[in-house]
């Protein structure tokens, strides 16, 4: 057995394969004898398995890790990291439980940054748009250095989406935005002071509430349930015993 | 062999496939596959609860020596609380970020505490949607009908009664917070079908609809100024004299300092247990997924349900290694992506339920027709291009934007070839008993979400999650405040822990073991 770090050991070890032919083996040199990297973490040289995610890598140093883990799927942005590979100078960003590592790499996790977040009632808004302005009245600031957009590790345009946003236009900076994980590494980079991933979630947030369209099929289902429309089905379900439940339920497909 | 050459097979059997139509399994062959292969049904990874409110039922090892558990408080522990509290919601994800707004909504003090950040959870990475009976041909009669199937009958008819009928106002009160669910042409909410679902009802964001209304709702909270606990881990609950829920302890992972908050209800809605890998599983959950809210209702004299059912999602990635457990969404199989074993030949309907597929992959593997990893995994293949070539070209990038993005960072273009999948740890089927208010048999101890049981049965369908967190954290909220000003704050003790040392010591258990776990120890003991 190769590498194998204590979160997921396989289940499958002790269930004997009906056909131990090796035909439908994936091929993974690396994993049946892990190749042992040097990398550095926040400054500090250790050596660890190629290929591992870069939260496993610190795990495997030894590194007792709370501030900076998540959902650890690439979802909750808890895990946002800078990294440089070998003899690149070019600072990146990344998600520590989707990047493996590689040998040379130096990686310190973000800290949390003080970003201001405005505060605001969503629904009480009178014009979103140009609320945008009192809000975060930084956003039209924006210097066009494109630093945020090369900071983010999903890959979104953030520096034109500040410009959308700015310009009213919001359902493009909605649809930009949907992949943001809220990592915030688009913040401390940003020499006008702009929370971009702040600016868009006020503006998602804008669009969802004022801008789309209210669904008239969802106000319908809403009142039939209020007005009691399901009532003598319910009544008819709600009164069968366990066998004629069963049988009712065989026959919707 | 090379992985591409592998793959082959799938492209070469992919226009046969599509001319195919599998039948659902019959409920007689349905029970057979699943009580022969299903993970539930391994007797060995099971044992009897020894005392408890669950005296004598069977759990999964891991979970029976966590709620078997002695708590880390001592008896004498010094209880001035440091907060005191209307409300105190244990857990940042949807169910506890609902509770907190619904009961600082009607009025009452909040304190929402938890573990990580603000949102970090498993909702956060729901992916396949909210099942809401929007669509005209649809009811939310319908949609009790299906949960009960896909639940084999078991699921508590008062629970989910009041769920599938709320849904529709759940999603009215996201889309005025500013949640931005797919939408047809005509404005009306676009809705998806989910495996096991009889009508399409998954009303969604993309891949990202946990996180989008995780997103909103955290910001909510914020906006709100309700008082946040962060890295604030409950390792212990209070009582008073008639054994009523009056507060919690907490761990400060920063300081490592006790925190006691008093309070006049506490809502648990701390998630569930993948961290705790039952029987060797990979797990798509959350770092802090180990059941926390188990252990601490436990203790108090809550009664736990059906605790011996879990969730195995059909799709957890075997390939590569960086994304083991990781979900592959269900989406992909309700838009008509293949399971595909060794042989090029699809073996399920893929949409049927979760605990079937899953059943039926296992089945595959172990009759060696599946595809074997060097580091002794095994899975069979999701023909994800397939989608592509039903829809037209750009499918998956466009609705599976999330899914790309995590496979093409390994290098792995999931639009033109298959990937490798095996049932993953995905949920708690059960958890603690709550009435329609989402309360426990302890007064004033709410427990809403994944933390909660008796809703879904034997088996969660597809796309109830979001829904249960989003009433029933609503619920427990409500009730909660609504109570709050006609109450005085309870008595903080430690007696129902004085109890529980008792019996426990009386069933002579020396485990030694300190629940709850609050987090997996994965760091490797060095040197």
């Amino acid at each position: 057995m190769g590498l194998r770090l204590t979160p997921h050991p396989s289940p499958l070890t002790s269930i004997k394969m009906a056909q131990e032919s090796t035909e439908n083996v994936i091929d993974q040199p690396e994993v049946l004898k892990p190749r042992m990297i040097t990398i550095e973490i926040s400054g500090k040289k250790y050596e660890v398995p190629e290929g591992v995610t870069v939260i496993k890598a610190m795990w495997y140093a030894g590194q007792e890790v709370v501030r900076g883990v998540g959902c650890l799927g690439g979802f909750c942005g808890a895990c946002a990291t800078y990294y440089r590979t070998k003899d690149d100078p070019k600072v990146k960003t990344c998600l520590a439980c989707q990047m493996a590592v590689q040998d040379g790499m130096s990686f310190t996790m973000m800290p949390p940054f003080p970003a201001r977040k405005a505060i605001y009632d969503i629904q009480q808004l009178k014009d979103p748009k140009q609320d945008l302005f009192n809000l975060y009245p930084e956003a039209p600031l924006c210097r066009n250095c494109n630093a945020c957009t090369e900071a983010c590790p999903q890959k979104i345009d953030v520096r034109e989406g500040v410009w959308k946003a700015v310009f009213g236009d919001f359902q493009s900076v909605s649809d930009m935005f949907m992949d943001c994980v809220m990592c915030g590494m688009c913040t401390p980079v940003c020499i006008a002071d702009i929370a971009p991933n702040l600016v868009a979630l006020y503006v998602s947030r804008a669009q969802g509430a004022h801008f789309a369209e209210k669904p008239a099929g969802l106000e319908t289902r809403i009142k039939e349930i209020n007005d009691g429309r399901f009532n003598g089905e319910w009544q008819k379900i709600l009164s069968m015993n366990e066998k004629e439940l069963a049988e009712h339920c065989a026959t919707v497909k | 062999m090379d992985i591409h050459a592998l793959q082959q097979i799938v492209h070469k059997t992919r226009d046969a496939r599509r001319k195919q139509t599998l039948q659902k399994f019959s409920p007689a062959d349905r029970d057979q596959l699943i009580h022969k292969y299903h993970p539930d049904f391994r007797a060995k990874a099971y044992r009897p609860l020894r005392f408890g409110p669950n005296e004598g039922e069977k759990t999964v090892v891991e979970l029976a020596t966590l709620l078997e558990g002695d708590s880390g408080i001592q008896d004498h522990a010094d209880l001035a609380p440091l907060y005191t509290t209307d409300v105190l919601v244990v857990g940042g994800g949807g169910a506890g970020c609902a509770a907190a707004l619904h009961a600082h909504g009607s009025g009452a003090k909040v304190i929402l505490a938890t573990k990580l950040r603000l949102g970090d959870s498993n909702s956060v990475m729901a992916q396949g949607g909210m099942q809401i009976s929007v669509a005209p041909e649809d009811s939310p009669v319908t949609h009790f009908i299906d949960t009960l199937k896909g639940g084999h009958m078991h699921n508590d008819h008062d629970l989910l009664k009041v769920m599938v009928e709320e849904g529709p106002s759940i999603a009215k009160w996201l889309i005025e917070l500013g949640v931005l669910f797919d939408r047809q042409a005509d404005g009306n909410l676009h809705v998806k079908k989910g495996g096991g679902s009889s009508k399409p009802r998954l009303v969604t964001c993309s891949d990202y609809t946990g996180l989008e209304i995780m997103r909103v709702l955290k910001d909510e909270v914020i906006n709100q100024k309700i008082q946040l606990l962060e890295f604030a881990a409950a390792i212990e609950l209070l009582s008073d004299d008639e054994g009523n829920c009056t507060g919690a302890i907490f761990k400060d992972l920063d300081t490592q300092r006790l925190v006691v908050v008093a309070a006049k209800s506490v809502i648990l809605a701390t998630g569930g247990i993948g961290r705790l890998h039952i029987q060797g599983f990979p797990t798509s959950n959350h770092y802090g997924a180990t059941g926390d809210g188990l252990c601490l209702s436990y203790r108090m004299g809550a009664k736990l349900a059906h605790i011996d059912t879990f969730q195995y999602h059909p799709s957890g990635a075997v390939y590569p290694e960086q994304l083991i457990g990781a979900l592959v969404t269900e989406g992909m199989r309700s838009e008509g992506g293949h399971l595909v074993n060794a042989q090029g030949e699809r073996f399920v309907n893929e949409l049927d339920t979760r605990d079937v597929v899953s059943s039926s992959i296992i089945r595959e593997c172990e009759e060696g027709r599946g595809i074997r990893t060097m580091s002794g995994r095994v899975g069979v293949w999701l023909d994800t291009p397939l989608l592509d070539v039903e829809h037209g070209s750009g499918t998956v990038e466009k609705h599976f934007p999330a899914m790309v993005l995590q496979f093409e960072r390994f290098g792995i273009d999931i639009s033109k070839d298959p990937v490798l999948i095996y049932p993953t740890l995905h949920y708690q089927n059960g958890g603690v008993k709550i009435d329609t208010n989402s309360e426990t048999n302890v007064k004033n101890l709410f427990v809403a979400g994944e933390a909660s049981g008796g809703l879904h049965g034997r088996n969660r369908l597809m796309g109830n999650s979001l829904l249960d967190l989003m009433v029933f954290g609503k619920r427990s909220g409500l009730t909660a405040a609504g109570r709050a000003g006609s109450m005085k704050q309870g008595k903080l003790t430690l007696k129902h822990l004085e109890r529980f040392r008792a019996e426990a010591r009386k069933h002579g258990n020396v485990s030694g073991v300190i629940s709850p776990m609050v987090l997996p120890a994965y760091t490797r003991k060095v040197g």
